[in-house]
């Protein structure tokens, strides 16, 4: 094969195996050797619940879809071009969604009889026509492999287990990523078992090897690098980027960072990210579970920490009571949800944006909490700073609603300067801020900053300031606790008036209409922003003309969104629930704002994003 | 922090808010006894934080001219951990209740005490819910009639020391709201304790659950009826000290009279036995509050504390690798440069 290889733009591949054959690793790999090489990319993991389902069943495909691209891209694309199925049940559960002339191959090893029955396949997929649609390879991925890594004395049971390197070897050569960095990679990271590291490497290279040789493939591609504006960049996934926010904004502020946390499923990782970070001073405490979380990150804001607790639907209902503690004592506080499909213990591992009523208004009483919602991977980093940056200011519990496509999905993600994070003064009270009855210097914790209407965080060690908070209403201003009905109604009109009054902080929403005359407009929050976006451009190559609007701030809402929305005749809401922005919206400012409602627990496609701005235009 | 310890009077600790439980109820006693220890406990107000959760109990800190949280029910353990590990030079006191401590924050008390944080948790036990009014708690005798058992209670109670005991806290102690030299005393010791340290105080709700301790608190039966431990030395009371100790061959104890015979087999009080069983067993030597009860501390061993090995991993890890670097920790997980 001397033949120059193809140039193409972009290309949507998807590697499905079992859960146990090392599908992410595979996509994980394949993607950073495409980012290293200037390509831009996203990426959507997919993976069961059970750890281990039943191999070889549909329930226990393990599946990662990257979009590489020359350009900008906002997605990891809808449909695949390229299958890689390592057996029956990854090709089953994905075949659906390939559209005509995609390519698909196969680990034909792994078809046999009881493997096809297992999938739930009553004839050969391969034998019987069905997927004529289809350029199918056919690939004897374990033999291949085994035969390749039994040379260094690997037994055949174990040689197996490198097949998913043998599909990374005929990827990387059919799109023509340099191997350089892959085999070092494998140098490492299996360096302290040799026999594993040479099966590994064996295999990587039997694949690479069988593209170049067997002439199977009769061309192979290239994607060109995206022009990036110059810099340092990392790959970087959503719960990553969540986590170094915050220890880059707790180490910027001289802030020690507590995490509170119980582990859920999707956000475990921010977790683990954030307990290897000691060295910046970091605390992770598991607590026994989802509300000691919470309390405990009371406790250590109270104590002067940047406070914060992590997790998912299931384990935000549990933590409601001390968020609304949180609301009452006016302590900074982080919670960090990443949802997933539910209610109850739903979807687990799937994504959907069905938290947001919860955010806004999931605690008894008139509890008002500023939310925040990330748009892409790297910006949950931003997020968390910004989360950070509210809550200390106004003294307020902060909510962050990512989701589990940001927080598994990766993309490309500029490395900021950490200087160029500017640090938050905690401002915390220093001294006496009231004179008492009798003429001596006081200390009422409830008086605030005529501005921000944020009260002293006042914390404990310094003397004179000693004082008494709590969850019972307290007196504007001395903080003394009081059942007057008239005072909780001032109290009440407090907090909302300052959580409202973050808008003073929050920029106004700029809408994304380049021929500026959009009579439709699109509105999204959180982490659909990508795919919607990919929509919005496919509408736009059409000539048809739409705004995009995107919203990072929840509550409150930027200052100059409603009279945006009133400017465009349509107005709709793609949301992965059944309406959540929509009904807030329309509440309001009285905009007849329509839902693009998805379910599905995958994101929204690029073709159906577009097809409903063809449907209301 | 360090700033020296001023000398203070039973006046400094206490604040201006007007006390609002009950005429006669046991937990002015309480406070009355930790407002006049304070001045003898080396420390200053500042660096103290009391930290309660729901409950008549709960209301304890707004009166201590303290550090104060009051905060939700059951949670106070669970918000005094995110306190005392951020914080290791505070001392920082739980108060809790029957209700609070045992029904709906159970799981939190356990922990604490599994983990062995440095808190003081005072637990108040009146054997009844007397906020919400008069119905049974997690303590209250089976067949305790009250607004939400007409019936009777159907329910075994906890002992709270064998809770504690069972979750291997490394100081465990009881005590009651009649002797304040008593209190002083058993508290005083639970505050030096390094690491989690669970006082039950019985305490009179003359309200809901009248006299449930008088049949071994009063003046009258206490030297009968109350079984004060100390360590390293045979357990016996009584008013002639006539009655003692002693353990059955499967360990559990029971009492009796001394005589010259079984003098030598009554049990020696072991605080610091390792294994908590023996102190378990003596938590369970009365099930009721009309036969002669241990007072005074069943357990006081010594356990790492889980503050100081929390932040003893981050000063290990900041000594052996360095502080952190955020430019190093952003580059960590592999980076590439795009050139202009
Ligand atoms: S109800 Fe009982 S425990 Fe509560 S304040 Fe009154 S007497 Fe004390």
């Amino acid at each position: 094969m001397t033949q120059p290889p193809s140039p193409l733009s972009s290309v949507v591949l998807r590697f499905a195996g079992d859960s146990g054959d090392g599908m992410q690793l595979t996509g994980e790999r394949f993607t950073t050797e495409s980012a290293v090489f200037g390509n831009d990319l996203a990426t959507l993991p997919d993976f069961p619940a059970e750890i281990r389902a039943p191999a070889g069943t549909l329930g226990g495909v393990s599946a990662f879809q990257v979009q590489i691209s020359d350009h900008d891209i906002t997605s990891a694309g809808d449909t695949p071009d390229v299958l890689i199925a390592m057996n029956p049940a990854g090709l089953r559960a994905n075949v659906a969604q390939l559209e005509r002339g995609a390519t698909i191959i196969v680990n034909v090893d792994a078809f046999d009889e009881r493997a096809l029955a297992k999938a739930g396949y009553l004839e050969n997929p391969l034998a019987d026509g069905s997927l004529s649609a289809f350029s199918v390879f056919e690939v004897p991925m374990t033999s291949l492999t085994t035969a390749a890594s039994e040379e260094v004395g690997v037994k055949p049971r174990d040689a197996e287990r490198s097949k998913n390197f043998f599909a990374l070897g005929l990827v990387c050569w059919l799109y023509s990523r340099p191997i350089e960095n892959i085999t070092a990679w494998i140098d490492k990271r299996f360096a302290k078992n040799d026999l594993v590291r040479q099966a590994n490497y064996r295999a990587f290279r039997a694949g690479y090897d069988f593209g170049e040789t067997s002439e199977a493939f009769a061309v192979r591609y290239e994607i060109a690098p995206a022009p990036f504006a110059p810099g340092e960049y990392a790959n970087i996934t959503g719960n990553t980027a969540l986590a170094w926010g915050l220890v880059a904004i707790a180490q910027r502020s001289n802030l020690p960072l507590f995490l509170g946390s119980y582990p859920i499923t999707p956000a475990s990782d921010i977790l683990h990210e954030l307990s290897k970070h000691k060295r910046f001073g970091v605390r992770t405490f598991q607590a026994e579970d989802e509300i000691a979380a919470a309390a405990s990150a009371i406790g250590a804001a109270y104590a002067g920490s940047l406070a914060v607790t992590t997790t998912s639907g299931p384990g935000l209902d549990l933590k409601s009571e001390a968020i609304g503690l949180a609301v009452a004592l006016e302590l900074p506080m982080i919670i960090v949800d990443v949802q997933r499909g539910g209610p109850s213990t739903g979807l687990p591992t799937k994504v959907e944006q069905t938290d947001l009523l919860h955010a806004l208004y999931g605690r008894h009483g008139e509890s008002p909490v500023p939310v925040l919602a990330p748009a892409t991977p790297g910006d949950c980093f931003d997020t968390a700073i910004e989360a950070a940056r509210i809550a200390v200011k106004y003294r307020t519990p902060v909510i962050v609603l990512s989701d589990a496509y940001l927080a598994n999905g990766t993309e490309p993600w500029p490395i900021p300067d950490p200087l160029s994070i500017d640090p938050i003064d905690p401002d915390f009270a220093s001294g006496p801020n009231a004179t008492d009855a009798e003429g001596n210097p006081a200390f009422w914790p409830y008086l605030r900053n005529p501005e921000t209407l944020a009260r002293p965080w006042a914390v404990p060690g310094v003397a004179g300031l000693e004082h008494r908070i709590g969850g019972l209403e307290k007196a504007d201003k001395t903080g003394a606790v009081a059942y007057d009905g008239k005072n909780h109604e001032v109290m009440t009109h407090l907090r909302a008036d300052k959580v409202a009054g973050v808008v003073a902080d929050i920029p106004d929403v700029v809408v994304d209409d380049p021929s500026g005359a959009a009579r439709l407009l699109v509105v999204t929050w959180g982490g659909t922003y990508g795919p919607v976006a990919a929509g919005v451009r496919r509408a736009r190559a059409r000539s048809v003309n739409v705004a995009h609007v995107h919203l990072r701030h929840l509550n409150p809402l930027p200052a100059n969104l409603g009279e945006i929305l009133s400017s465009y005749s349509t107005v709709i809401s793609p949301e992965l629930n059944l309406g959540q922005l929509a009904s807030v919206l329309r509440s309001r400012y009285l905009v007849d704002v329509k839902t693009v409602s998805k379910v599905q627990g995958a994101p929204f496609r690029a073709a159906e994003i577009d097809a409903a701005i063809e449907e209301y235009r | 922090m360090s700033t020296p310890v001023q000398l203070t009077t039973r006046k400094d600790w206490v604040s201006d808010q007007e006390v609002r439980w009950c005429p006669g109820c046991g937990d002015y006693s309480i406070l009355a006894a930790v407002q006049m220890l304070m001045p003898e406990l080396n420390v200053n107000r500042e660096d103290t934080v009391f930290v309660s959760g729901i409950g008549c109990a709960a209301r304890f800190p707004y009166y201590m001219n303290t550090y104060g949280v009051h905060t939700i029910h059951g949670r106070a353990p669970a918000i005094a951990t995110g306190l005392a590990v951020s914080r290791p030079d505070l001392h920082v006191v739980v108060i809790s209740g029957d209700g609070d401590a045992l029904s709906i924050g159970g799981n939190h008390l356990i922990h604490a005490l599994r983990r062995n944080v440095n808190i003081t948790i005072l637990l108040f036990n009146n054997r009844i819910y007397g906020l919400t009014k008069g119905q049974y708690s997690p303590t209250s005798e089976r067949g305790k009639v009250t607004k939400s058992t007409p019936a009777g209670s159907l329910e075994a109670p906890f002992d709270p020391v064998s809770v504690a005991l069972g979750a291997e806290a490394t100081f465990v102690a009881r005590t009651h709201d009649m002797d304040r030299a008593h209190m002083q005393e058993t508290i005083r010791r639970a505050w030096a304790h390094e690491g989690a340290a669970l006082v039950e105080i019985y305490q009179n709700c003359n309200v809901f659950n009248d006299g449930a301790f008088t049949d071994i608190t009063s003046r009258t039966s206490r030297d009968d009826m109350l079984i004060d431990l100390h360590h390293g030395e045979p357990i016996r009371f009584g008013a002639q000290k006539q009655f003692g100790v002693f353990r059955h061959l499967d360990g559990s104890v029971y009492t009796d009279t001394i005589t010259l015979d079984n003098e030598a087999s009554m049990v020696v009080h072991d605080e610091s036995a390792p294994d908590p069983s023996g102190a378990f067993a003596l938590s369970r030597l009365t099930r009721s509050d009309h036969e002669p009860t241990p007072v005074g501390v069943f357990r006081n061993v010594q356990r790492p504390e889980y503050g100081d090995l929390l932040n003893g991993q981050i000063v290990d890890s900041q000594e052996r690798d360095g502080l952190g670097d955020l430019a190093a920790l952003f580059r960590g997980n592999g980076s590439w440069t795009v050139s202009a």
